[in-house]
C-alpha cells in the first residue's frame, strides 16, 4: 500500500525553515510541536521544584529551604503542572493529532489557534517571572483559598500575577477547545460519522466542551478575587460579608471537571495506543465513547466531594458521594474494555504499551483511592492529608502522564519521523513505574499517621521520617527517567531509526500520510467506511479493488 | 539516614497519638472499620483487574478469552465486573456509610451534650473558651473522658481546620461559620492534631493537644482554669508581673485579674498548665521560654509576637512570673 514515498527524515518540518517562520506559523502541525516543547519545558521546571520540595521533607525538621520559599514552591508546583503541563500538552497533542486523525488539512481557524498557543506561553512566562516580583510568587496554594489569597494576609505582587497568568492560560484554553469542537464538528473527511470518530478525538472533543464550562467559570471566580484584592469588594471576605466558601463552591465547579479535562484525553490515548499493541479492534468502541460522555457529565455534578469538611449539609454530602461514586461505572467500563482488548489479541509490550498498560494498573489505584475520598465520612478523615496528595498523583501521574508518555512513544515517528530508542525507552519506563510507586504509596500511610498537606516541615520522627524518605528517594527515581527520556528525544534526533508513514501498522488516518506529514497533510482522503480507515483499506488492497 | 531505623521505636509513640487507624473514640473507630472494610474491598478489585492485566500478556495469541468464550463472553465480562459489580458494592458502601458511619461520626444536635468548648483558631494558634465558665486557654484543650463533648469552631481571620485523627473526622474553621464536631473520648490519654487547611507560613507549626482526663481531673482543672491569675509569690516574681504589665507584653496577652487585657495573643492566665508554648513549637519549661520570650521569630517566623531586647534580669523575673501563672 505504497500511499506516498516518504520524504528524506532529515529535512523533518523541524528544521526546515528559518526559526522566524516558527514564531509566524498557523500550521497545526508546528503549533502542535511548540505546544508539546513548551510544555515539557515546564514539566521540568516543575518537576525540578517537586524536587527541591522533596528534598526539603526528606528528614524532619530539614533546612533545606525557609518555610516561605517552600510555601511558594508548592503553589507554583501545582499551578505549573496543571495549568502549564497536563492541559496543554494534550492541547498540543491533539493539535498535532485531531486535523490528521479527521482527514482534516488543518484546525478550523488556524490564526486562532496560534493567538492560543502566544497566549499560553505568555501565561507561563508572567507566572515564571513572579517569583521575581515584589514578594515573590505567590504561596497560597493552587487553589489560593481567600482569605489566605485576600490582600489582608497574602499583599505580594505574586498573588496579582498568579491570577494574570491563570487568565491567560484559561483564554488559551478557552480558544483553542472552540477551535477543537468547530474542527471536529466540521472538517471530518467524507464518511467519518461520529460513530467512526477516532476515540482520541472523542476524548478532545468532551475535554473541549468541558474547558468551555469549568474554565470560564473560573475566569469568574478569579476576577472576583482580584475585584477583592484590588478594588476594594468583599466577595470572599466574611469580616465584611462576604462568603469565603463561595469561592470553594466556584473553584471546585472548575476543579473537577479539570481533573477530568486532564484525564479524558489521557483515556482517549489508551484507547488508541492500546488496540494498536494487541493488533486487535478496540473492545467495546461505542461504550468508551458514550462513557467519555458520561464521565464528562457527571464531573460537573461532583464538585462538593472537595469540600466535605467544608460543613455542608448532611444531605448535599449524601449527594456529592452518591455523584461521586456513579463516576466510578463509566470508569469501570473502560477500563474493563481496555483489558478486553488485549484479550484474543497479539500483545507486543513495546514501550508505548507498557506506558499505556502501566497507566491502566496505576491509575487503577488512583481510581480507587478516589472510592475512598468520596466515602465522606472517610474523607472527613483524610482530606487535606499526604492521603490526597498521593491519591491526585496515582491519577495524574499515574494517569494522565504515563498515558501521555505512551502518546509520545507511539506517535513521535510520524512527528519526526523517527522512531524514539526502545532500550532506553523501557529504562524511562521502568524508572518510573518504580518511582511512582515509591513516591506515592507511602504517601498513603503518611495521610492516615496525621501528616496535613502543606507542611513545610515537621518533627515527628518514627514512621514519618521513614516515609518521607522513601517518598524523597523515590522522587529522585522518577527525576532519572524523565532525565532518561530527554536524553532519548536529543539522541533520536540524529540517530533514531526512521519510521515509515505507518510503522505500527495502525488502523487511524494520521498513519495514511508521510512521517512526517507535509504542510497540507494529505494528498486525498480515502472514504471513510469504518472506525478503522485503513485496515479497510489494507483489506480492499488485499481484495484487489484498490489500486495503490 | 543511620538515626532512623533507631528512632523508630521512638516513633511508634509520636506517629500513634496522631494516627487516624489507632481510635480513642466510637467515632473514630467507626470510620477506621470503615477504612479497613474499603481496604479489603478495593484490594480484592484492584487484585482482580491486575490478574486480568496480565493474562492479556500471559495467555497472548489465544483465539479464546482466558475463561474461554469469545467477543460475547467479553461482553459478559465488561458488564458483569465494569457494571454490574461496581453498582452493587458502591450501593452497598453508600447505604452502610450513611447508616452507620455518619450517625455515629455527625455533629451532636445543638445543646444535646453536657457540655461544649469552643476554639478559635488564629494565625498560628488555637483559642479555647468553655461557654458558661471563665476558662480561656490556647492549643491545648482538655475533655472529661467518656464524655459528649460539643466543640464548636470558627476562626478569627483565615480559614484553619481542626483535626486530632484519633478522636474524630476534622472540621474547616471558617470565618464567619461555626462547624460542630463531637469529641468523645473513650480512653484518658493526650492526642495530638495538627491544622489541616493550608492557613500561611507556619501551618505547619500550628499543632494541639486534647487531653482526655478522667472526670474529677478534669472538673479540678477547669476550675482553675476559671480562676483569676494567681499573685505572684517571690520578689523576682512580682518584678516579673510588673515588668509584663509595663512592657508591650500586655497589649497582646491577657492575664485575667491583672490589667493585662491583650486579645491578640493567647491568654496567659494559667500559662504555666500547658505542657507546650506557641501551638506545641516548644515544651512549656523555663529554659524554652526563655528562648521564646527572647526570639521568637526564631522558632516560628512569622508570629505576630516581636522579640525584645531585655536584660538577663529581666528576662528572668518574666520568667519566673510566668511560671508561676499555675
Amino acid at each position: 500500500m505504497a500511499v506516498r514515498v516518504a520524504p528524506d527524515p532529515a529535512s523533518t518540518i523541524v528544521s526546515r525553515g528559518r526559526f522566524s517562520s516558527w514564531l509566524a506559523t498557523v500550521d497545526h502541525k508546528r503549533i502542535g510541536i511548540m505546544y508539546i516543547l513548551t510544555s515539557l519545558f515546564f514539566f521540568v521546571a516543575g518537576g525540578i521544584i517537586a524536587l527541591l520540595m522533596r528534598s526539603q521533607l526528606a528528614r524532619p525538621n530539614e533546612h533545606v529551604f525557609t518555610r516561605d520559599t517552600y510555601d511558594q514552591m508548592f503553589t507554583m508546583h501545582g499551578t505549573t503542572m496543571i495549568f502549564l503541563v497536563v492541559v496543554p500538552v494534550f492541547a498540543g497533542l491533539a493539535n498535532y493529532l485531531v486535523p490528521l486523525m479527521i482527514g482534516a488539512r488543518d484546525m478550523a481557524f488556524p490564526r486562532l489557534n496560534a493567538l492560543s498557543y502566544w497566549f499560553y506561553l505568555l501565561g507561563g512566562i508572567v507566572l515564571y517571572a513572579s517569583w521575581f516580583s515584589g514578594g515573590g510568587a505567590a504561596r497560597a496554594g493552587w487553589y489560593s483559598y481567600p482569605p489566605l489569597s485576600e490582600h489582608a494576609f497574602e499583599p505580594g505582587k505574586g498573588q496579582d500575577l498568579w491570577i494574570l497568568a491563570i487568565h491567560l492560560t484559561t483564554i488559551s484554553s478557552i480558544l483553542g477547545a472552540i477551535n477543537f469542537i468547530v474542527t471536529i464538528h466540521n472538517l471530518r473527511a467524507p464518511g467519518m460519522s461520529w460513530m467512526r470518530l477516532p476515540l482520541f478525538v472523542w476524548s478532545i472533543y468532551v475535554y473541549s466542551v468541558l474547558i468551555l464550562i469549568a474554565l470560564t467559570e473560573l475566569a469568574g471566580a478569579l476576577t472576583l478575587l482580584l475585584l477583592d484584592r484590588k478594588a476594594g469588594t468583599h466577595f470572599f471576605l466574611p469580616s465584611k460579608g462576604g462568603s469565603a466558601v463561595l469561592y470553594q463552591h466556584m473553584f471546585w465547579f472548575f476543579g473537577h471537571p479539570e481533573v477530568y479535562i486532564m484525564v479524558l484525553p489521557a483515556f482517549g490515548i489508551l484507547s488508541e495506543v492500546i488496540p494498536v499493541f494487541s493488533r486487535k479492534p478496540i473492545f467495546g468502541y461505542k461504550a468508551i465513547a458514550f462513557s467519555t460522555v458520561a464521565i464528562g457529565f457527571y464531573s460537573m455534578l461532583v464538585w462538593a466531594h472537595h469540600m466535605f469538611s467544608v460543613g455542608l449539609p448532611t444531605g448535599l454530602n449524601i449527594f456529592f458521594m452518591l455523584s461521586s461514586m456513579t463516576i466510578a461505572v463509566p470508569t469501570g467500563i473502560k477500563i474493563f474494555n481496555w483489558i478486553a482488548t488485549t484479550w484474543r489479541g497479539n500483545v507486543i509490550l513495546d514501550t508505548a504499551m507498557l506506558f499505556a498498560l502501566g497507566a491502566v494498573g496505576v491509575f487503577t489505584i488512583g481510581g480507587l483511592s478516589g472510592i475512598f475520598l468520596a466515602a465522606f465520612p472517610f474523607d472527613w478523615q483524610v482530606t487535606d492529608t499526604y492521603f490526597v496528595v498521593a491519591h491526585m498523583h496515582y491519577v495524574l501521574f499515574g494517569g494522565s502522564a504515563f498515558a501521555l508518555f505512551a502518546a509520545f512513544y507511539y506517535w513521535w515517528p510520524k512527528m519526526f519521523g523517527r522512531f524514539l530508542d526502545e532500550r532506553l525507552g523501557k529504562v524511562n519506563f521502568w524508572l518510573y513505574f518504580i518511582g511512582i510507586n515509591l513516591t506515592f504509596f507511602p504517601q498513603h500511610f503518611l495521610g492516615l499517621l496525621g501528616m496535613p498537606r502543606r507542611v513545610w516541615t515537621y518533627n515527628h520522627h518514627g514512621w514519618w521520617a521513614a516515609w518521607n524518605l522513601v517518598s524523597t528517594i523515590g522522587a529522585f527515581v522518577m527525576a532519572f527517567g524523565t532525565l532518561v527520556f530527554l536524553i532519548n528525544v536529543v539522541r533520536t534526533t540524529r540517530v533514531g531509526r526512521r519510521a515509515g508513514h505507518d510503522p505500527w501498522v495502525a488502523d487511524t488516518l494520521e498513519w495514511y500520510t508521510t512521517s512526517p506529514p507535509p504542510a497540507y497533510n494529505f494528498d486525498k482522503v480515502p472514504y471513510v467506511t469504518s472506525a478503522r480507515p485503513l485496515r479497510d483499506l489494507r483489506r480492499r488492497l488485499q481484495e484487489g479493488s484498490v489500486h495503490a | 539516614m543511620a538515626a532512623v531505623p533507631l528512632t523508630l521505636p521512638v516513633g511508634a509513640w509520636a506517629g500513634d497519638n496522631q494516627n487516624a487507624l489507632h481510635p480513642a473514640s466510637k467515632q473514630e473507630h467507626s470510620i477506621s472499620v470503615l477504612w479497613w472494610v474499603m481496604l479489603v474491598g478495593c484490594s480484592i478489585g484492584f487484585g482482580v483487574i491486575v490478574i486480568l492485566l496480565f493474562l492479556g500478556w500471559v495467555r497472548r495469541n489465544r483465539d479464546y478469552l482466558p475463561f474461554g468464550g469469545r467477543d460475547r463472553a467479553g461482553t459478559a465480562i465488561v458488564i458483569g465486573l465494569g457494571v454490574f459489580v461496581p453498582i452493587v458494592i458502591l450501593s452497598l458502601l453508600f447505604v452502610w456509610s450513611d447508616l452507620y458511619v455518619i450517625k455515629t461520626t455527625e455533629a451532636p444536635a445543638a445543646n444535646s451534650t453536657p457540655m461544649s468548648v469552643k476554639v478559635i483558631g488564629h494565625d498560628w494558634w488555637w483559642e479555647i473558651r468553655y461557654p458558661g465558665t471563665r476558662a480561656v486557654t490556647a492549643n491545648e484543650i482538655h475533655i472529661p473522658v467518656r464524655t459528649r463533648v460539643d466543640m464548636l469552631g470558627t476562626s478569627a481571620d483565615v480559614i484553619h481546620s481542626f483535626w486530632v485523627p484519633a478522636l474524630n473526622r476534622k472540621a474547616d474553621l471558617i470565618p464567619g461559620r461555626v462547624n460542630r464536631l463531637l469529641l468523645d473520648a473513650n480512653r484518658p490519654g493526650e492526642y495530638r492534631g495538627q491544622c489541616a487547611e493550608f492557613c500561611g507560613q507556619q501551618h505547619a507549626h500550628m499543632a494541639m493537644y486534647v487531653f482526655a482526663d478522667p472526670p474529677n481531673v478534669f472538673r479540678r482543672w477547669l476550675a482553675n482554669e476559671a480562676r483569676p491569675a494567681r499573685k505572684p509569690a517571690t520578689p523576682q516574681a512580682r518584678e516579673g508581673e510588673r515588668l509584663f504589665l509595663n512592657l508591650p507584653c500586655s497589649g497582646c496577652h491577657m492575664i485575667r485579674g491583672t490589667s493585662a487585657d491583650g486579645t491578640i495573643g493567647p491568654d496567659l492566665t494559667h500559662l504555666a498548665t500547658r505542657t507546650t508554648l506557641a501551638a506545641l513549637t516548644l515544651p512549656n519549661k523555663p529554659p524554652d521560654l526563655t528562648h521564646w520570650i527572647e526570639d521568637p521569630q526564631r522558632y516560628k517566623p512569622g508570629s505576630k509576637m516581636p522579640g525584645f531586647s531585655l536584660t538577663s534580669s529581666q528576662r528572668d523575673a518574666l520568667v519566673a512570673y510566668l511560671d508561676g501563672l499555675k
